[in-house]
């Protein structure tokens, strides 16, 4: 036992503060217990109010059409599209802290994991509006899956990217939701167990499943958290394969390329652990969590975030080198015209892109400023600016110019509709992660039990000894007691 | 309803609670179960569980969605309508690697998800009794089943000694939702 509790003093503690089991469960359910602050309500009113907007973009856009997009020929994938990726892209950092981090053995996923993977959950929502409304007749929508029907009955086309998109993403959602509320019930039951009002008392037994906390049941919890993450991990790296396979199994120029995958996976992680930032910097704030997400935890995401981040800029780099090496006269012809070139129509949209996603995270080589929530916030709002504008840079300027000069379209600018409708997707995600934040912990509570006596502060000071010991005394004293 | 006692045991450090699940099983009393706020890893094998075959399932989940989806498309785009697509084999197993991958994962998920729900009997308006609502906050509960062999004032002195506080004899109505895993345990000379 010693030995699995046993880490090196030079880590940094992940729970800060003289804590005990029932301290960390005071913590970390008083924001759930207590009324919402002001701040709080102002913050729902505002997201509640965008979702409403963003209704009332697809009530018009269903109405009338998706005329009321500015889609042209040969944009017919604008904004939608781009906002598309761009959400399912963010859901990806939840599931790498809660599956593979947690096949790592990374210790610090238990401050974030909760509030990233119901990041998750919330992004691949709203992703999924984009292709539904994008179709136009919705009523129609559920014609994507392969059903009996009286028109033969046809089945889809499994050799479609698109149709591996829907088994994708409904995929992802569907285990995503199971990993997290799997993980959520232990914690349901100690909100359970606290409850003094009837309402809550009805509200978390029905949610905590009748969760006693046996042996036996956490013996097959942890055995199916383990798997679940195993399946996960493949899962999350072929969402955003099969994403990319979208564009890079046409022959367009500009989409045409067998990086997209890494690459866009890479992105994804990037722009996701961006907005974990976004949310964590504010929500350990407002709900004085500083002691279990800690300036070492927001440090250590800064680490990916630069590292994702180059790697997404060693894959524009190679792919621009690889269209100006393949000698492909379309294919060099859309970066060199329709992206490097500044004053292309579409140009300043490629150095966004390179400004926000390549040069500023670079930031982050220094530790100072990996540790300033300032420039952290800052910087994962530009981070996800740039990573809209990837999508953009990737669908708009390969499509705008296709083969064929007499067909090249017009400036393509969005109706209000179409950014309402982006405006209403943050709506949603707001709205559910304001009702996330009230009613369930936002930090996986028997997770943080689970390592506190190995990583909070006030234990790892009296493991020193340990560190003193020789390697064999070490082995001496704590092998034989491994279980 | 049957009625059974129960000695219930508190514990608040682990270091206790090990021995004490030690000494418990060597003296020969039936552990009912210890009920953690979090999962510790070694107090099943301390217990006598044996370990879950869970994870065999999720296999075998995982390869019925496999089969499924190839064995479906296979019939739809081969048998039942056969479309051609640009001229490319009806038969084209590489371009249905993604589908039957996303299949064989969402069965493996939803099937080992509903198993674990099943065998520990967890569904939403299931409520169970645990002894101690304290032991989902930083209390370890130790329930011993009394016996016909069993002196229960002996046996409440025996977990006092071994470290438990609060020590009590409770009766409870059983049922299902008490759980029994008499059959998981090995004995405590087997192990």
């Amino acid at each position: 036992m010693s030995l699995l509790r046993y880490e090196s003093q030079v880590r940094a503690p992940l729970v800060d503060g003289t804590k005990d089991y029932h301290q960390v469960t005071e913590d970390i359910c008083r924001p759930v217990e207590n009324k919402p602050s002001r701040l709080w309500w102002i913050g729902f009113s505002i997201s509640v109010a965008l979702l409403l907007f963003g209704i009332l973009s697809v009530a018009m856009e269903v109405t009338y059409g998706t005329g009321q997009w500015n889609l042209n020929r040969t944009i017919g994938w604008g904004w939608d599209i781009t906002n598309f990726v761009w959400w399912v892209g963010i859901g990806h950092a939840g599931t790498l802290i809660s599956a593979i981090l947690l096949l790592f053995r990374q210790g610090w996923r238990t401050g974030v994991n909760r509030a990233a993977e119901a990041m998750t959950i919330f992004a691949v929502m709203c992703a999924g509006q984009f292709p539904i409304w994008h179709m136009g007749r919705v009523w129609n929508a559920f014609f994507v899956l392969p059903y009996p029907n009286t028109r033969g009955p046809l089945w889809v086309n499994f050799n479609s990217p698109l149709l591996w998109d829907v088994f994708a993403i409904s995929t992802y959602f569907t285990v995503s939701l199971l990993f997290w509320y799997s993980g959520l019930i232990p914690d349901m039951a100690t909100l359970r167990d606290r409850a003094k009002l009837k309402w809550r008392k009805t509200f978390y037994g029905v949610a905590a499943f009748g969760w006693t906390g046996s042996t036996k049941h956490w013996q097959r919890h942890e055995s199916l958290s383990l798997v679940l993450a195993g399946l996960s991990t493949p899962l999350v790296l072929s969402v955003h394969t099969i994403v990319s396979f979208d564009f890079a199994t046409s022959v367009v120029p500009g989409w045409h390329t067998t990086i997209f995958p890494p690459y866009f996976v890479a992105g994804a992680i990037f722009s996701g652990f961006a907005m974990v930032q976004t949310l964590l910097v504010v929500t350990r704030k407002v709900l004085s969590l500083e002691e279990y997400i800690t300036i070492e935890h927001i440090e250590v995401m800064n680490k990916v975030i630069v590292l994702t981040g180059s790697i997404v800029g060693i894959a524009y780099l190679t792919e621009l080198f690889m269209a100006w090496y393949s000698a492909v006269d379309y294919e060099w012809f859309a970066f060199k015209e329709n992206r490097l070139n500044l004053s292309s129509p579409y140009g300043w949209s490629y150095w966004i892109m390179m400004g926000c996603n390549v040069l500023s995270p670079q930031i982050f080589w220094f530790k100072k400023m990996r540790r300033n929530l300032f420039v952290t916030f800052f910087m994962s709002i530009l981070v996800n600016v740039g990573m809209w504008f990837e999508r953009f840079v990737i669908i708009v300027t390969s499509i705008y110019r296709d083969y064929l000069p007499s067909s090249w379209s017009t400036y393509y600018t969005p109706t209000i509709w179409e950014v309402g409708f982006y405006l209403g997707t943050f709506g949603l995600f707001f709205t559910c992660y304001f009702l996330f934040s009230k009613y369930f912990p936002v930090i996986a509570i028997a997770e943080i039990k689970h390592i506190l006596k190995r990583s909070g502060e006030n234990y790892k000071g009296k493991m020193s000894k340990e560190e003193e010991d020789t390697v064999t005394q070490f082995g001496e004293h704590h092998l034989h007691d491994h279980h | 309803m049957a009625k059974k006692k129960f000695i219930v045991g508190n514990f608040t450090d682990e270091a206790v609670l090990f021995p004490a699940v030690k000494k418990v099983r060597r003296a020969g009393y039936k552990l009912h179960d210890v009920f953690t706020p979090f999962p510790i890893h070694g107090l099943d094998k301390e217990m006598g569980l044996r370990d879950t075959s869970l994870h065999t399932a999720g296999f075998i989940y995982g390869i019925t969605g496999t089969s499924t989806a190839v064995g479906f498309i296979t019939w739809a785009l081969t048998i039942d309508w056969a479309i051609n697509f640009g001229g490319k084999p009806y038969f084209s197993l590489p371009a249905w690697i993604p589908v039957t991958f996303e299949l064989t994962v969402l069965f493996a998920a939803v099937g080992m998800v509903l198993t674990f729900c099943w065998l520990c009997q967890l569904a939403p308006f299931v409520k169970k009794d645990h002894f101690n609502p304290r032991s989902t906050d930083d209390t370890f509960v130790m329930a011993i089943e009394c016996t016909s062999t069993t002196n229960e004032e002996e046996a409440v002195k025996f977990l006092q000694a071994a470290g438990a506080t609060d020590v009590k004899v409770e009766t409870k109505k059983t049922g299902w939702w008490l759980g029994n895993y008499a059959n998981e345990k090995m004995r405590f000379e087997q192990q």
